[in-house]
């Protein structure tokens, strides 16, 4: 099949087309066959996504599955996958059909949210698998829609506020990046992401209003592209969208915003910030550490003080995307491949934590930490889960949220230690803020009259949570399974980078001539 | 005067003659009874007509150049004549619950179209004030068709008064043109202006000229106008004013950009580009306060008439193609918009109010879902037809070296999405208020579904008139 990928792409798009054309009805049967069709189409586009999978060749580091047509305005339409983009294709098909089942119980329009929910699937498999410009930011911009609307219709007290905020700031980031892509393509004369990739953007450094600017056009195109990406991280000082967004969003909007729309940004960083603007990077690396490292400590202490779940959670996902940004940004081996595994871990590990939350507030409708505590004694199942996703948060070895962690302290280590030092001060905090939820969560004793009647998790709920638990521990103790697939194409990332940086490169020259 | 001449300007004669035939009709038979089947026969005609034009080529110059037949005249054309139909027999239905729809209506719309293309087609000075007038004095009459209505006169008297203004500006422009190139005719100021070397006599005439044009596309700051026009007059002539008269004008500003300064591109760039992101900025601001959708409108249209600036200020062939699309999105999007703005109503009266448009898509779905498309292509985000109307000007004035233009239209055109996302806020996440139905004839239903049809599915090849616009933009910068 040579239209696998757009097949995987636009599968939950043909679902939402079918729910809004065919369903009539507002009853009770019409929300339960939209919950079913959704789900069988989320479950149906993760199947043909393991064809992608295994059939995937690590060793080959150029774009596999690879699609093209023409397109309107002298695009083209362009899809492929390589080792970087195919786990995040995966991590999201991987994670819909739990979003949606974990979405059972929704009752307010329930069309409409499986329509938003299919339709936001089909924009995120498009910004993996995009291999043109302005393909790739028609995936990234329309995302919002959806996001908005599920934000701003199924959200919290607030939802308004975080709907707007969420919308424009992260619109704001992507229009600079968007006159960053057309003056890529007016240099290079192609929107053609492998062709850019090889093509060398200016770097002499030239004076804009009376500033030096150090690396020239390079330098920014990376701060156009730098605005998106980090507010999609989001990175700290502009990751204030964020805790809004997470705390208004309904249980399953969290879930995909943190499983998989903040990856958005990092597969940006490694997609085309560092091949693209290789010398650009360079001289902005030192700044983006010392921002992640900031990001690491600060948010982490913000963690702390949360009286609110859902932002506790929040703040702690600003805080691991820290760790993703100084992992790329360290710009070797380890601390890339950390990135991306951090990223998957993330995944699954924040999407549970919002689950989690989700559980109780299904049954209490409050996230206040301090209307909780002593669950352990009617929920004992539910006490067990969330410790293991609390304690995988925190980086326990054996879970795979060590093993992302670890990678990118090696990398950071190795790329500045300073850095290093201020981000592992952050492994501290994280198990502060987490453990501290938990502790006021769950242990305890049960004296608040409205918990007296709390029931267990039902066999649903449980059964959601197993995936997950499955990955996490398996990526956990064998985590070559992710690093067999990234380190090809990671290497040769880093080959390239390094080859266009002149004083890299004259290193290189000179250790082989040796 | 040859036979060729008139056959170049056959459209034009056809659309006159029928005017004036309906005219005598109406007066001499049923007047107002006759209102209906008059438009809708009018409709036919300019369908006709469109296709007609639709399937001419080559490059005429009729009566010693005064009028000119080439694809981008074509362009325009069928634009303006199959947005103009479509305005009016979306409107007819609307028209005619308001007690509004005399006959005079649809035929003061043919005489005014058939100045807009006059106006377009325009190869002399004298010949585009012709076209100018014969719109522009269409407009003013349909303005205040509300006659009992004081807002409607109002609407019409500060039209005609400012744009008297803008054509006595643009006439001593002309003067002072005639004056130092010895000619109105294009071909013969270009020459006068030869190689860039442009007498400071002839530049005086240039900015005369444009301000006057400026005012036509209510660019910022000569908008003054456009707010209280699109709020006093009726809701369907509105949804005319803002269609096809901001393609004619803004087709006419090109082609005096070219055909007669083409040779002083650098002198008039810079205007341009001024008078854009005043418009882009403008328009975004202003919108953010308002509680009437109808003046929203009005300063929406100013900002997108930034944008479209953006393409003319490129300067060169691409931009006049990226102006040319986004202008047919650009109409597009409003015809369906107004389509959805003019049914809004509450107990058979009409309402204009954002708040009133509250829970709307929860009780209306489908509906809901078209106005969502087409607000958020207005706001320029993909994957909506809005978008490459944006990309495609952006990249026009990135590739001329504007490229802080185009910075300053993104950071506007997210200024502006606010506005935008409001509307869609009342609409799917607001309070249950007094709420508004919308009373829709099978016409006005189609035009909504059917431009947000368009807007959506324009993705996969944009329906071919890409093409069409390269050719135009060939014609125009030879």
């Amino acid at each position: 099949m040579n239209n696998l990928l757009s097949i995987i792409t636009f599968l939950p798009l043909v679902a939402a087309v079918i729910l809004a054309l065919f369903l009539r009805g507002d009853d009770e049967a019409a929300a339960r066959n939209a919950k079913y069709l959704a789900l069988a189409a989320t479950v149906a586009t993760f199947l043909f996504s393991l064809l992608v999978i295994t059939g995937f060749d690590p060793a080959d580091t150029g774009f596999q599955f690879v699609e093209e047509g023409e397109w309107i305005m002298g695009l083209k339409y362009k899809m492929g996958v390589d080792g970087i983009s195919v786990l995040f294709v995966m991590l999201t098909t991987f994670m819909m059909p739990l979003t949606i089942w974990a979405s059972w119980g929704v009752t307010s329009r329930v069309k409409e949210y499986m329509i938003a929910f299919l339709l936001l699937e089909t924009l995120m498999l498009g910004v993996f698998m995009a291999l043109d410009l302005v393909l790739f930011y028609l995936f990234f911009e329309a995302g919002l829609i959806p996001m908005f609307l599920i934000i701003g219709i199924w959200g919290g007290k607030d939802r308004i506020y975080a709907s707007f905020k969420f919308f424009l700031y992260t619109f704001l980031g992507s229009v600079l990046m968007l006159v960053a892509m057309i003056y890529m393509f007016i240099d290079a004369g192609t929107t053609d992401i492998p062709t850019l990739m090889a093509h060398k953007f200016g770097s002499e450094d030239f004076s804009l209003l009376g500033i030096q600017i150090v690396g020239g056009a390079q330098t920014l195109l990376f701060l156009a592209f730098f605005a998106s990406f980090a507010v999609k991280m989001p990175m700290w000082p502009v990751h204030t969208w964020l805790p809004d967004a997470h705390v208004q969003a309904p249980t399953a909007g969290s879930v995909v915003l943190a499983a998989i729309l903040l990856k958005m940004g990092g597969y940006g960083f490694l997609r085309f910030s560092l091949p693209m603007f290789p010398i650009g990077a360079d001289v902005m690396a030192c700044f983006v550490l010392w921002l992640s490292a900031i990001a690491i400590v600060y948010t982490s202490l913000v963690a702390l003080v949360q009286e609110d779940m859902k932002k506790l959670i929040a703040y702690s996902s600003v805080a691991h995307m820290g760790y993703v940004t100084a992992g790329i940004f360290s710009l070797n081996q380890q601390g890339l491949d950390g990135a991306i595994f951090q990223m998957i871990s993330h995944g699954f590990i924040s999407g549970a934590l919002f689950l989690c939350v989700g559980v109780i507030y299904d049954r209490m409708h409050t996230r206040e930490i301090s209307a909780y505590g002593g669950l352990v004694n009617r929920m004992p199942t539910y006490a067990l889960i969330f410790m293991f996703f609390t304690m995988a948060n925190v980086g326990l070895p054996g879970t795979s949220g060590f093993v992302g962690e670890f990678l990118t302290l090696v990398g950071m280590f190795k790329a500045n230690t300073w850095v290093a030092l201020v981000a592992t001060s952050g492994v501290i905090f994280s198990a502060a803020y987490a453990l501290y939820l938990y502790r006021r969560v769950v242990f305890g004793d049960l004296i608040k009259e409205s918990l007296k009647s709390i029931t267990e998790m039902n066999g649903r709920e449980k059964a959601i949570f197993a995936p997950l638990i499955f990955m996490t521990l398996l990526l956990g103790v064998y985590p070559s399974l992710v690093t067999d697939i990234i380190g090809p194409s990671v290497e040769a990332l880093l080959t390239n980078f390094h080859a266009a940086i002149p004083a890299d490169a004259a290193e290189m020259a000179q250790t082989a001539s040796h | 005067m040859s036979s060729v001449d008139f056959q170049t300007v056959l459209p034009e004669l056809i659309l006159a003659i029928y005017a004036m035939v309906a005219l005598l009709a109406a007066v001499y038979t049923g007047k107002d009874a006759l209102a209906k089947p008059i438009t809708w026969i009018t409709g036919a005609v300019m369908v006709i007509v469109a296709l007609m034009v639709a399937g001419g080529d080559g490059n005429t110059a009729a009566f010693n150049g005064m009028f000119l037949d080439d694809a981008y005249a074509r362009f325009a054309k069928v634009a303006i004549l199959l947005s103009a139909a479509a305005v009016l027999v979306m409107g007819e239905a609307t028209m005619a619950r308001r007690g509004l729809l005399r006959f005079e209506y649809p035929i003061l719309v043919t005489l005014g179209t058939v100045g807009m293309m006059m106006m377009v087609s325009a190869g002399d000075l004298m010949s585009l004030y012709m076209g100018l007038e014969l719109q522009s004095l269409s407009l003013y009459v349909v303005a205040s068709l509300n006659r009992d209505s004081v807002k409607s006169t109002e609407a019409g008297l500060k039209y005609f008064v400012l744009g008297a203004l803008s054509s006595g500006l643009l006439l001593y422009g002309s003067s002072l043109v005639y004056g130092y190139a010895g000619t109105t005719v294009f071909s013969g100021i270009i020459e006068a202006a030869n190689h860039g070397q442009v007498g400071l006599g002839l530049l005086i005439g240039l900015v005369f000229v444009t301000a006057g044009l400026a005012f036509k596309v209510s660019a910022v700051p000569f908008h003054m106008w456009t707010p209280d026009v699109y709020e006093g007059a009726p809701t369907p002539v509105t949804a005319f004013f803002a269609t096809a008269p901001k393609l004619a004008a803004m087709g006419l500003f090109a082609r005096v950009m070219f055909d007669a300064f083409g040779q002083a591109v650098g002198d008039w760039q810079q205007i341009i580009a001024l008078l854009a992101v005043l418009s882009m900025f403008l328009g975004a601001f202003a919108a953010i306060g308002q509680t009437n959708i109808k003046r929203l409108m009005a300063y929406s249209s100013i900002a997108h008439m930034g944008f479209a600036l953006l393409g003319l200020a490129a300067g060169s062939e691409y931009g006049i193609q990226a102006m040319l699309l986004y202008m047919a999105v650009y109409l597009t999007m409003n015809i369906g918009t107004f389509a959805f703005i003019m049914s809004m109503e509450r107990d058979g009266r009409p309402v204009t109010d954002i708040a009133a448009l509250n829970q709307f898509a929860v009780n209306d779905k489908l509906k809901g879902l078209a106005m969502l498309i087409l607000l958020f292509s207005l706001a320029g985000v993909p994957p909506m037809l809005g978008f490459f109307a944006k990309y495609g000007v952006l990249i026009a004035a990135v590739q001329s070296g504007l490229t802080w233009l185009a910075v300053a239209g993104v950071i506007a055109s997210v200024i502006g999405a606010f506005y935008y996302l409001r509307i869609v806020y009342f609409m799917y996440f607001g309070e249950e208020g007094d709420g508004v139905e919308l009373n829709m004839s099978p016409a006005a239903w189609a035009a909504l579904m059917g431009s947000a049809a368009i807007i959506l599915l324009g993705v996969v090849n944009f329906f071919g008139i890409e093409g069409a616009a390269a050719a135009a933009a060939e014609a125009l910068v030879k």
